[in-house]
């Protein structure tokens, strides 16, 4: 299986603000009741997108800069701290990742987020605070100016502005390198994990 | 060199060092159910590949499943398609599948302790965040996305980093009325629903020694909501005494040796932990959320947070809290009208639970106000329930009494909050719209304080409902 090397991620940009955005609220459970993930994008952030008058809100993934980078199929979303907590459910990175986002730029992702998303080969990268109330502020208010996430050099860029970011090691190599899917390494060790398996004890099958 | 139960259980489940630096991590026990397996399963399909060790998938039905309607097929068809899914797919590779007519189906976090599944000193994975509630077993089980769910289909294994550990030691006795469910609101409370983040909860101290494993299990499944992927307590003889004689427990021949394999792994005397942090159980009062994380939580008898005593980021959420709860700062949340309540879920839905709420409920009438419904965790558990009576102390408050599965929980199956009603509930997320309706407002808390709600149509202190 060859997978393409995500080094450096460059699209228009979406703010979607908040601290502790749960996953419920990226993608509510009864959009859960499906057998594949093929649909979810659109759905993505839907409780926050409709009242519960059936208008749209003003949220930002209903804005014109959403729509454009739903058309695109690529784009940044820059969110807050602790983003992606609660549920383990990969529905949730499969809807942003399905409605156009390829990076997402915050402070802080819970942890069963970040590795979902970066098992579809999406970067999740966190910058310092200050950086990233300036970098919130930037793509605010310049909304048709790209924003590169690199990978590589473990960098956010956009115009003339440049913030570190940092993203954990593992997940970096593995995106740098095509190899952000583990199946094909995990399968290569087939005789290393039966080993293992024979060496603990474990009472299994009845 | 003193290690901690992590230390041990991760280098014995260790198969090898990845080319990116992870580790390739043993799984030896995998649960599956019909929400996060269906995509994994077409995967698997799709890459060609097999399921490597069957006998260590065990699956059942939850999420999904209707509790007030039990013939198939059900009103929603969506969730017929699912379960009919699950059928398939453990069929078809050979997995054990605890289904609705076996009297064994309920929510995966019960089914794997009840059937002896769950073990110290294993590994367990499963595509669901309140996995960790295994832990209360001494076992390190966490929560795993879809994929995941196919990487450990195909191989047992996962690629994992590993976690640092912080100890969490609650010493001293509760007050009459404080439970399991108040210790760990209250450890988010202090903590932060972030605070989690990269580490492995272990928790410890004289209250955890005292506490049963299905207190220890309700502690355990709330890791998550404190930001930490898994938790875990040191098993015991208690843990042992639980196990004993489960179907998946090891037989009479093999016992000494389990026990004495699984003591093994407990945390060394003097190991180092990368953290730790210490409460005085006496200190905890019955505790209550009131806004749309579990870390905004007060006790019963103090008054919601003054925005102005807030740091800048919580007041943000805070003021989002307050508006989807339509509460106000600095007032009491006793004394805020009840309209549901709800029974049940991985933290709170086990035979104890049941016990303890039946005690209270005993005798005294549902508020007419208040929609009640109890929904046993698991079949197993409503069974039991119905021999010691439970069910009718239940139903003749005015409870509604049903069938097993995650229910009002996360409302995948019709059991649904309507319009702002809100919901007294003894589940573990208060997040919006949570319960199934987008304005539903959650208030989380113990089962006896659920029962006061219940009687008394209105968030209630239970020391001073029931006298205790």
């Amino acid at each position: 299986m060859s997978l393409a090397k995500v080094t450096q991620v460059k699209g228009l940009a979406l703010a979607v603000p908040g601290d502790d955005i749960d996953t419920d609220r990226i993608i509510p459970a009864r959009f859960l009741r499906c057998v594949t993930f093929d649909d979810l994008g659109q759905h993505a952030f839907r409780d926050e997108r409709t009242g519960p008058d059936g208008k749209e809100s003003n949220h930002p993934m209903n804005s014109p800069q959403a729509a454009r980078i739903a058309a695109a199929k690529q784009g940044v979303m820059v969110v807050g701290f602790n983003f992606g907590c609660g549920s383990s459910r990969e529905h949730a990175p499969q809807s942003i990742w399905r409605f156009g986002f390829t990076a997402l730029v915050g402070g802080s992702f819970a942890e069963i987020f970040f590795g979902n998303s970066t098992t579809l080969g999406v970067p999740c990268v966190t910058l310092s605070k200050d950086d990233l109330a300036d970098c919130d502020a930037f793509v605010r208010a310049h909304p048709d100016v790209e924003v590169t996430v690199d990978v590589e050099k473990l960098v956010v860029t956009a115009g003339a502005k440049s913030w570190k970011a940092s993203i954990a090691a593992s997940a970096r190599d593995g995106l740098v390198h095509g190899k952000w899917d583990p199946i094909a390494d995990l399968l290569d060790g087939a005789s290393a994990v039966d080993q293992t398996a024979g060496s603990l004890a474990y009472v299994v099958g009845k | 060199m003193a290690k901690t139960l992590f230390q041990k259980v991760w280098e014995a489940h260790t198969v090898r060092k990845l080319p990116n630096g992870q580790t390739q991590l043993f799984i030896g026990t995998h649960l599956i159910h019909e929400v996060t397996s269906p995509q994994a399963f077409g995967m698997l399909r799709d890459l060609g590949l097999k399921v490597k060790y069957p006998q260590r998938t065990f699956a059942t039905v939850d999420h999904i499943v209707p509790t007030n309607e039990l013939k198939e097929p059900y009103s929603d068809p969506i969730a017929q398609e699912m379960i009919e899914a699950l059928r398939k797919n453990t069929k078809d590779f050979g997995i054990r599948f605890f289904d609705t007519n076996t009297g064994t189906q309920g929510i995966v976090h019960m089914v794997g302790p009840e059937q002896g599944i769950t073990q110290p000193g294993t590994t367990i994975a499963c595509g669901d965040s309140h996995t960790a509630t295994h832990g209360a077993f001494g076992a390190i089980a966490f929560g795993i996305g879809t994929t995941q769910v196919r990487d450990v289909l195909a191989t047992q294994t996962l690629a994992l980093s590993p976690l640092k550990v912080r100890r969490i030691e609650v010493n001293g006795q509760l007050a009459p009325g404080v439970y399991a469910k108040d210790v760990i609101l209250h450890i988010i409370r202090v903590l932060g629903v972030n605070g989690g983040i990269g580490y492995a909860y272990e928790y410890a101290g004289s209250t955890f020694d005292g506490f049963s494993l299905e207190e220890r299990m309700t502690v355990c499944n709330m890791s998550i909501e404190g930001g930490a992927r898994c938790g875990y307590v040191n098993p015991d003889q208690k843990t042992f005494d639980y196990i004993k004689g489960k179907p998946y427990a090891p037989k009479a021949a093999g016992w000494d040796a389990a026990v004495a394999r699984w003591q093994s792994f407990a945390s060394d005397p003097g190991c180092a932990y990368d953290d730790v942090v210490k409460f005085d159980a006496a200190a905890i009062r019955p505790t209550v959320t009131w806004g749309i994380t579990p870390g905004q939580a007060v006790f019963i008898d103090e008054k919601m947070p003054a925005l102005e005593t807030l740091n800048a980021a919580d007041r943000a959420t805070a003021e989002d809290a307050y508006k989807h709860m339509k509460l106000s700062p600095d007032t009491p949340i006793k004394g805020t009208k009840v309209d549901v309540c709800f029974l049940g879920s991985c933290t709170n839905g086990r035979i104890s639970d049941l016990r303890e709420a039946a005690k209270y409920l005993k005798g005294r009438k549902v508020s007419p106000t208040v929609k009640a419904i109890v929904v046993p965790g698991s079949q197993l558990t409503a069974i039991q329930a119905v021999h010691e009576g439970l069910d009718k102390v239940f139903t003749e408050a005015g409870f509604e009494w049903r069938g097993a599965g995650c229910s009002m929980c996360l409302a995948m199956n019709p059991d649904k909050l309507v319009g702002d009603q809100l919901c007294a509930s003894s589940s573990n997320r208060n997040f919006k719209g949570r319960q199934g309706s987008q304005t539903g407002r959650t208030v989380l808390m113990s089962p006896i304080m659920v029962i006061a709600a219940a009687i008394t149509g209105q968030v209630a202190d239970a020391r001073e409902v029931f006298k205790v």
